[in-house]
């Protein structure tokens, strides 16, 4: 018993994980048609920055702010230099970032290097609690799913008690008519960019502070993005909640119980998602 | 009668056939003038790597559907292959005729493409993309878990290369015939293929499906079986790589190489089959040479920026420059003498 | 590309097939094949730092001869290896070619170099035992032990020192882990030990947790063999469960690489047994100046000396030694070269170095301890030396090799 409620509550967590990495993907995605294949490389890169501004200002929060910041400025620039005047070109838009995170992912090698990285948790989150039956247990993983429901709560009151969130649903919807509506579309998805960037910024040093930072965790979490999106339909932040819990479970309960060919089990679920519902699970078409 | 319109006088269509001719004796003559280094590790490398990459550019530029699933399609041939012939791990294991492994290596490789192409064509544009980069990744996994027959992380090395009448076939030389034989007739296949209403069909289908659908045209069935040439293709590529490297990993059909086929394709131009070659020996060159130039660090910054580069400014790649130029130039000199342009 | 690049590349070709010619005599080409791209970047570092530092300390000249340094970067996969291997021996023409750094590049790397008999491979950091227990090649040299042999000693004393004597294992799920795996099993088997359950981890895993439930509760330790951000992020998730069955480690998993990383998860790093070719904190002066000139060359470094930067090390000396032997006579398709090289004895900073008849290091294997120095900084400090530990380990050759390669299943003692 206490094997599988371990397994159910790392599943759990570790949803919470990609739910905050995948929220910020499936925003863009929604409301520009825009795969942001450089979605991993702005997670990485957000770590970073947050690594380097924790290490230096001594607190974690601030490593979370200028993480918020400095990946909010490079998805705004991102979009306007190379992303904005394509608007409508699906394909051409997934190769360009395709070849953002390539460049990417080599310049923060060349400046980080090959090590690992880990951000200091606050003393408050570090250490563990002895939870019943379950046992032991880290409070920064139960934190997770903490961040993971303030993000959901944040994302549900932008989309529908603000403008700029009624906004980005009706790009959902149907982005043709928004224009029409008189709204400056370049410049709102410029806006909406960043904030998405902003998200997997924060995302990275959360990553980094549960796990760490190292080369190739870009494309470990733009696929798990992409899954979690795939699966819980695109521009929707209730289907990347469940999409995250359904990969998230399926990725540890599958290292628990058949860890051979656990890691072909989230892949699998996208292919099959893909060939029967190819909005995903709760997306409709455009 | 010499025309008006650009593109339509004599000289222009000569010139393309000197070309080609020119091009052709390059490629023959090509392995006397190198030494062997060029010859296989540029050369037939190139020529390799293109033919995987044909597959792509073939669906992408024909059927309108960009598939990262061709470099695991080729994986399949090249592992089905190695598993069957003499390898360094299977001393004095019982093998069959190698003509006849590497007939199961292609079957395999194309009833992959099929697959494949079933499940995939069930999306559309850039979610049948992430569907096949999806495949991929289980192919991938399956590689690196397996350690009974597909000898997980470390792969299958030593794979014997098969002689004809005592020649090695990855002698220098001989090898890059080889692949050049493979290639041009690749390259035809494909040519022709869009010629015959087979192939239009399939671009029917890519520039409008509902109409072709509704002419009662069997798009998902053309659709599907363009997957299996593809899968024909690749495992033709497959199974050339398998001898050039002498052995296969799960990291030869991972992510990095799955996109540097994306990468080699829309280098060279995703709209002309030649585009996959071009691209290849470009990625090739890069990736021999790029150490000599800007070091031995930065390789992925250089290669990002020039697919970035050509992305953005010519996405008709190095194979639509060429075509870019070579247009302007006729119509500068039709110009002058049209009235009607 | 710009026509100043393109005529730039044009000369640097042409230069380099002129040069082949004109300096065969006066020049000695030595290529190095490391991975500063992909997984295994950080030891690619390491291991260019360490061809650099030998090439200094030998002014740059062996045997009165120039030497000429060739660097190659790989990524990890065999087959990029393979084409940079192919690129340095046949168009940038080296003599020698020392690396490469990871398990499956060493594989594919020693397959080539039976299709090439006149150039002399040896090998960097690659530590797959098939690489020379397995249908060696002959102008293959490994002067640094294998997987298995880091392990020796760990066995015995975690037995005898610690009196473990029910251990799970906790591994990436690869060759690599099998092969460290047998190495730890071996001794701590025959001694009459018990492994009740092996957990095999996939690579590319970030998340163990679920790997950690499935620990059972009542063994003594849990040896794991995890490396880089895997043994991190493992450490990490271990700790905060609060589990405190103590652990036992791999070479990778508290390698120098490992322990440089800053964070959180090393607070309860201390007193960890493990085994390297390695170690740290010993007496010897040879041992104090290897680890001094490091620090001092290359400021913006590590700590200590990796394992990786210590294997390159130790192949470029072996070369250097066996060229100022023969005199920098690589004529004969290099058969007297061969041969010298088949022979060095070094004497490094880690006891005496030499080679069996698979061309395969003999040398000392150090347990060690994760300790804290002065400054707070970890270290793997020695606490028992293991002499000349040779491939299969101290046992009949033919029966080692009999029981073939280890495997999830292989060795085992539940």
């Amino acid at each position: 018993m206490k094997p599988f409620l371990l397994s159910m509550l790392n599943g759990i967590t570790l949803a919470a994980l990609y739910f905050i990495v995948a929220s910020g993907f499936t925003i863009i995605f929604g409301m520009m048609r825009v795969v942001n294949m450089a979605h991993g490389s702005l997670y990485l890169l957000g770590a970073y920055i947050g690594y380097s501004v924790a290490d230096s200002s001594g607190s974690w929060l601030m490593g979370l702010a200028g993480a918020a910041i400095g990946t909010a400025v490079a998805g705004l620039l991102l979009h306007r230099v190379f992303l904005s005047r394509y608007q409508g070109q699906d394909l051409r838009q997934a190769l360009i970032t395709i070849g953002l995170s390539i460049i990417i992912a080599d310049l923060l090698l060349a400046g980080y290097g090959g090590l690992t990285y880990q951000l200091d948790i606050p003393d408050a989150l570090y250490g563990g609690v002895r939870l019943p039956v379950a046992g032991g247990y880290p409070i920064f993983r139960l934190a997770l799913i903490g961040f993971a429901i303030l993000v959901y709560l944040a994302l549900w009151l932008l989309m529908h008690r603000t403008r700029f969130g009624m906004i980005i649903r009706a790009a959902v919807d149907d982005r043709h008519m928004l224009a029409a509506t008189g709204i400056n579309v370049p410049l709102f998805s410029t806006a909406v960019f960043a904030l998405a960037a902003s998200l997997v910024g924060i995302a990275g040093v959360i990553g980094g502070s549960a796990l760490s930072i190292a080369p190739g965790d870009d494309v470990h979490y733009l696929l798990s993005s992409l899954v979690v999106v795939i699966v819980g339909g695109m521009g929707n932040i209730k289907g990347a909640a469940i999409g995250a819990l359904l990969i998230g479970l399926a990725e540890q309960l599958g290292l628990a119980y058949f860890p051979t060919y656990s890691a072909i089990i989230s892949f699998a679920i996208m292919v099959a998602v893909l060939a029967y519902r190819p909005y995903g699970l709760f997306g409709r078409p455009a | 009668m010499p025309g008006t319109a650009p593109g339509s006088s004599n000289a222009p269509g000569r010139a393309r056939v000197w070309i080609w001719l020119a091009v052709a004796a390059g490629l023959l003559v090509y392995p006397l003038l190198v030494p062997d280094f060029w010859v296989v590790s540029v050369g037939a490398q190139a020529i390799v790597l293109g033919v995987v990459t044909l597959s792509l550019t073939f669906l992408a530029a024909y059927g309108g559907m960009v598939s990262l699933a061709q470099m695991a399609t080729a994986g399949v041939a090249a592992y089905t292959l190695a598993v069957l012939s003499s390898h360094s791990a299977n001393a004095g294991a019982h093998l069959l005729p190698w003509p006849l492994t590497l007939l199961l290596g292609m079957l395999a490789g194309i009833l992959a493409g099929l697959i494949i192409g079933a499940v995939a064509v069930r999306s559309r544009g850039i979610y049948l993309l992430m569907s096949t980069l999806a495949i991929a990744m289980i192919f991938y996994y399956l590689a690196q878990q397996n350690t009974t027959v597909l000898h997980g992380f470390d792969g299958i090395r030593g794979v014997a290369v098969p002689s004809i009448l005592g020649v090695s076939l990855r002698e220098p030389r001989v090898f890059y015939y080889l692949c050049l034989f493979i290639g041009i007739a690749a390259y035809l296949l494909v040519v022709h293929l869009v010629r015959t209403p087979f192939g239009l069909v399939l671009q029917g289908a890519r520039d409008d499906e509902l109409r072709m659908r509704s002419l009662g045209y069997r798009v998902t069935l053309h659709q599907v079986a363009a997957f299996g040439v593809a899968g024909f293709l690749a495992s033709l590529g497959g199974i050339l790589n398998l001898w050039y490297q002498g052995g296969i990993s799960p990291g030869s059909i991972g992510m990095t190489s799955t996109v540097g086929i994306l990468i080699m394709a829309v280098i060279g131009g995703l709209k002309h089959p030649r585009g996959a070659f071009i691209g290849a020996l470009a990625y090739v060159l890069i990736q021999s040479f790029a150490v000599d130039v800007v070091g031995a660090h930065r390789f992925n910054t250089l290669v990002g920026c020039v697919f970035l580069a050509i992305v953005m400014l010519s996405p008709d790649g190095l194979a639509g420059m060429w075509r870019g130029l070579h247009t302007r130039k006729a119509s500068a000199k039709a110009a002058p003498a049209s009235t009607s342009s | 590309m710009s026509t100043r690049t393109f005529v730039k590349l044009a000369v640097s070709l042409a230069l380099s097939g002129a040069m082949a010619q004109a300096g065969a005599q006066e020049t000695i080409r030595i290529g190095g094949l490391a991975t500063l791209d992909g997984p295994f970047a950080v030891l690619g570092q390491e291991a260019f730092r360490a061809m650099e530092l030998a090439f200094e300390e030998a002014g740059n000249e062996v045997a009165g001869k120039k030497i000429e340094w060739v660097k190659e970067s790989s990524d990890g996969r065999p087959d990029v290896a393979l084409t940079k291997a192919r690129k340095l021996i046949e168009q940038d023409k080296v003599d020698i070619l020392i690396g490469p750094v990871s398990g499956g590049e060493g594989l594919a790397v020693k397959e080539y170099a039976k299709s090439v008999p006149g150039r002399t491979f040896v090998n960097g950091f690659s530590a797959a035992q098939e690489t020379t227990l397995v249908s060696p090649a002959s102008n293959f040299f490994r002067f640094s032990p294998d997987g298995a042999q880091w392990q020796a000693g760990l066995g015995n004393y975690v037995y005898d020192d610690k009196g473990y004597r029910k251990v799970a294992v906790v591994s990436g799920d690869y060759s690599f882990g099998y092969t460290q795996v047998l190495g730890f099993m071996t001794e701590f088997c025959a001694k009459g030990g018990t492994v009740p359950e092996k957990i095999w981890v996939p690579n590319g895993t970030k998340d163990f947790s679920s790997a950690i439930a499935r620990i059972p509760e009542d063994v003594d330790a849990v040896y794991v063999m995890l490396g880089g951000a895997d043994a991190v992020n493992f450490l990490s998730q271990y700790y905060q469960t609060g589990s405190d069955t103590p652990l036992v480690a791999g070479s990778n998993t508290v390698e120098q690489t490992v322990l440089s990383t800053k964070g959180p998860f090393q607070r309860r790093l201390e007193g960890i047994p493990s085994a390297h070719m390695v170690a740290a904190g010993l007496e010897d002066d040879a041992y104090k100046s290897y680890v001094e000139t490091y620090r001092k060359r290359f400021p913006d470094g590590l700590n200590a000396p990796s394992a990786p930067y210590y294997g390159y090390y130790v192949a470029t000396k072996a070369v250097l030694t066996a060229l100022e032997e023969v005199d920098g006579d690589l004529s004969g398709d290099q058969a007297k070269f061969q041969e010298a090289l088949a022979k060095v004895k070094l004497d490094t900073a880690f006891g005496p170095v030499e080679l069996d008849e698979n061309r395969q290091a003999i040398a000392n294997i150090y347990v060690t301890e994760v300790a804290r120095d002065d400054e707070g900084v970890l270290y793997n400090r020695m606490v028992k030396k293991v002499s000349a530990v040779n491939q299969v380990l101290g046992q009949d050759r033919a029966e080692f090799t009999a029981r073939g390669v280890p495997s999830r299943d292989f060795p085992d003692c539940p």
